[in-house]
């Protein structure tokens, strides 16, 4: 029962994202155009059809396919950390590798002298470009999620985690902003990406996302039983043989991955990583195996629509993506402690 | 199997095989010593009880015996070191039910007693008839089965519990180690708990428990006696010796008295001025 309700919840996702994938192409900086029509209109404008086509390929779609990518990689990042550090609260920005990602990126830029690259170049340069700053946002994660399991001697104390995680995202948040001091010329780049934003996102963007994701998701996959297992309490997954050490190292592995890549591509999107696997597990109850796809699924629809909404509020102006899931989602943040206050107080009684 | 079974140790109180063997143990939680050089040995096919006043160590003992804590000294299980098991290989044989673990809310009764099954599954593979049919079976003896759709998280504290000792018995290990069972059982459910371990040890199999409620205690078939981290006692349930240990650990508190063929613990009031 749970599993059909699964597979028709992950249905629905999709078909979520396919329609706001359609609204996506379609909503631009004069607010809603059908420029599908022209695409397949016979005896249509040639010019405009060719303006269409331009605008839908080269911009539109990757964009709209790379704030799905973006999304799903961010859900199941935050599907990873929830189950392993067997927090609801956990999140990959809260822990602190969002902070080292951006950090990451912001040397990359520096480094390599302001991010001329990012928008012009050619397609190979670009993707080159793409994965080096993607390689450095990963290390950062890496190093910054790493840091805060050392700050707060491993993933039992709640609180403790949640700290460490806030310390380690200030201070990096501050090393990143040094950073830009000394160089100024990445400024520019590096401040939409603070914001977070899928208007850079280009083909080579979407597809390396895609490409990550895919990985993710299978690592994920195989490593679902696991977190399982880890939901029983420590002990009871030692007991019943599971190999904790590497597979956790493994699994830390594959959510800065996960994170860096998005955080490389769209900047710094909050909230989609917590989000997503809650709303998943309120609506359906079922093993981390579902819960990796469907968050991933969730978190792809959650930025395609915010991403849309960013786009469409105040156009032909745009918002960074990012504000508004920030804003959303720390009001969504609020009602979730709000409830788990309750749900507690109520359980003392 | 009767290789496996012979005891390296020292040989059960009973003169059955051993199945689970401590020598010179100690450990250690947070730096602070909480076991000192226990020696003991467990007999095979029959149910154990490990009683003492809080902080005596129990579940210390017990983790250690189910090598879920670091440790000096040797601990054996079915006459192999510990270490020497692979880890998949010793879960088959060896069962763990903690107290006030963190629990599953998400997972369903179903696959919280199908993670059991972990042990005895290929690392992909889907559950396999008998997986199906371990799990249909400790679900039906904890009388969870009818709740398998529903999620931990609906469940109170006891129904939680049941639904964990459930968890326990799919793994249909030779060796079921169990600390604190009973907590949150009202009386109908402790006593089912009760029928459930004696028909296991019927079975053959070995059951280890760490007990609070004395009386319930009283029904295994031996007892291990601790006090300030050390054990200060092993013997049969029905001995006189085994009763004075117990009386003698609680402070001679309590007193262990017979009641229609069953030993009974009351509280013995305070004498003197």
């Amino acid at each position: 029962m749970n599993a059909r309700r699964a597979g028709g919840l992950l249905v629905a996702l999709l078909l979520a994202a396919l329609g706001l994938g359609v609204l996506g192409i379609s909503v631009g900086s004069a607010g809603f155009e059908n420029l599908l029509g022209p695409l397949w209109q016979a005896g249509a404008d040639p010019a405009a059809t060719a303006m269409a086509q331009q605008i839908v390929w080269d911009i539109r779609l990757p964009r709209t396919l790379g704030a799905w990518t973006a999304g799903a990689l961010l859900g199941l990042a935050g599907a990873l950390a929830q189950g392993l550090f067997r927090n609801p609260l956990a999140d990959p920005f809260l822990l602190g590798s969002a902070s080292g990602a951006s950090l990451g990126v912001a040397l990359a830029l520096a480094a390599m002298g302001g991010g001329v690259g990012w928008l012009g170049g050619g397609l190979a340069s670009s993707l080159g470009w793409r994965l080096g700053l993607t390689g450095a946002a990963f290390v950062g994660a890496v190093l910054a999620v790493l840091l805060t399991l050392l700050l707060s001697r491993g993933v039992q104390h709640t609180l403790r985690l949640l700290l460490a995680g806030v310390v380690v995202g200030v201070v990096l948040g501050a090393l990143t902003h040094l950073v830009l001091l000394f160089s100024p010329e990445s400024l520019q780049v590096m401040q939409s990406f603070m914001l977070g934003s899928t208007s850079f996102v280009g083909w080579p963007a979407a597809g390396l996302m895609a490409a990550v994701w895919l990985l993710c998701a299978l690592a994920a996959w195989l490593l679902a039983r696991v977190l399982d297992g880890l939901s029983l309490g420590e002990a009871t997954a030692r007991s019943l043989g599971l190999p904790l050490g590497p597979m956790r190292a493994a699994l830390v592995a594959v959510l800065a991955l996960a994170t860096g890549t998005a955080v490389a591509q769209t900047g710094l999107i909050a909230f989609v990583g917590l989000a997503a696997p809650h709303l998943v597990r309120s609506l359906v109850k079922t093993t981390s195996r579902h819960l990796m796809l469907l968050a991933s699924a969730m978190g792809g629809a959650l930025l395609m629509a915010a991403d849309a909404l960013a786009r469409g509020l105040v156009a032909p102006q745009e918002l960074p993506v990012g504000v508004l899931t920030a804003v959303l989602g720390g009001g969504y943040l609020l009602g979730l402690m709000q409830r788990s206050t309750r749900a507690s107080s109520g359980g003392q009684r | 199997m009767s290789a496996l079974l012979t005891a390296t140790g020292a040989a059960g109180t009973t003169g059955r095989a051993v199945a689970l063997a401590a020598q010179g143990v100690c450990a250690r939680l947070g730096g602070t010593p909480v076991l000192h050089d226990i020696t003991l040995a467990l007999p095979g096919g029959c149910w154990t009880c490990v009683v003492g006043p809080n902080g005596a160590g129990k579940s210390t003992l017990l983790k250690v015996l189910a090598g879920l804590l670091p440790h000096d000294g040797r601990v054996a299980l079915l006459g192999r070191p510990l270490a020497g098991w692979p880890s998949r290989q010793r879960a088959r044989q060896l069962a763990w039910l903690g107290q006030n673990e963190a629990s599953a809310d998400d997972l369903t009764v179903w696959d919280v007693a199908m993670l059991g099954r972990l042990p005895h599954q290929a690392w992909l593979s889907a559950p396999s008839a008998a997986d199906r049919a371990a799990v249909e079976h400790a679900l039906r003896a904890t009388h969870t089965w009818d709740w398998r759709t529903r999620s931990l998280g609906q469940l109170s504290g006891g129904e939680r519990q049941r639904v964990l000792l459930a968890r326990a018995l799919a793994v249909q290990a030779q060796v079921l180690l169990m600390d604190e069972p009973l907590a949150n059982l009202d009386p109908p459910h402790q006593a089912d708990w009760l029928d459930l371990v004696q028909a296991l040890v019927r079975e053959g199999k070995t059951v280890v428990s760490v007990l609070h409620e004395i009386a319930m205690a009283l029904h295994a078939d031996e007892l291990v006696v601790m006090a300030a981290g050390r054990v200060t006692h092993q013997g049969a349930c029905a001995d006189a010796a085994t009763h004075r240990a117990l009386e003698a650990v609680f402070d001679q508190r309590i007193a262990v008295h017979q009641l229609q063929g069953q030993w009974v613990v009351l509280p013995r009031p305070v004498t003197g001025p």
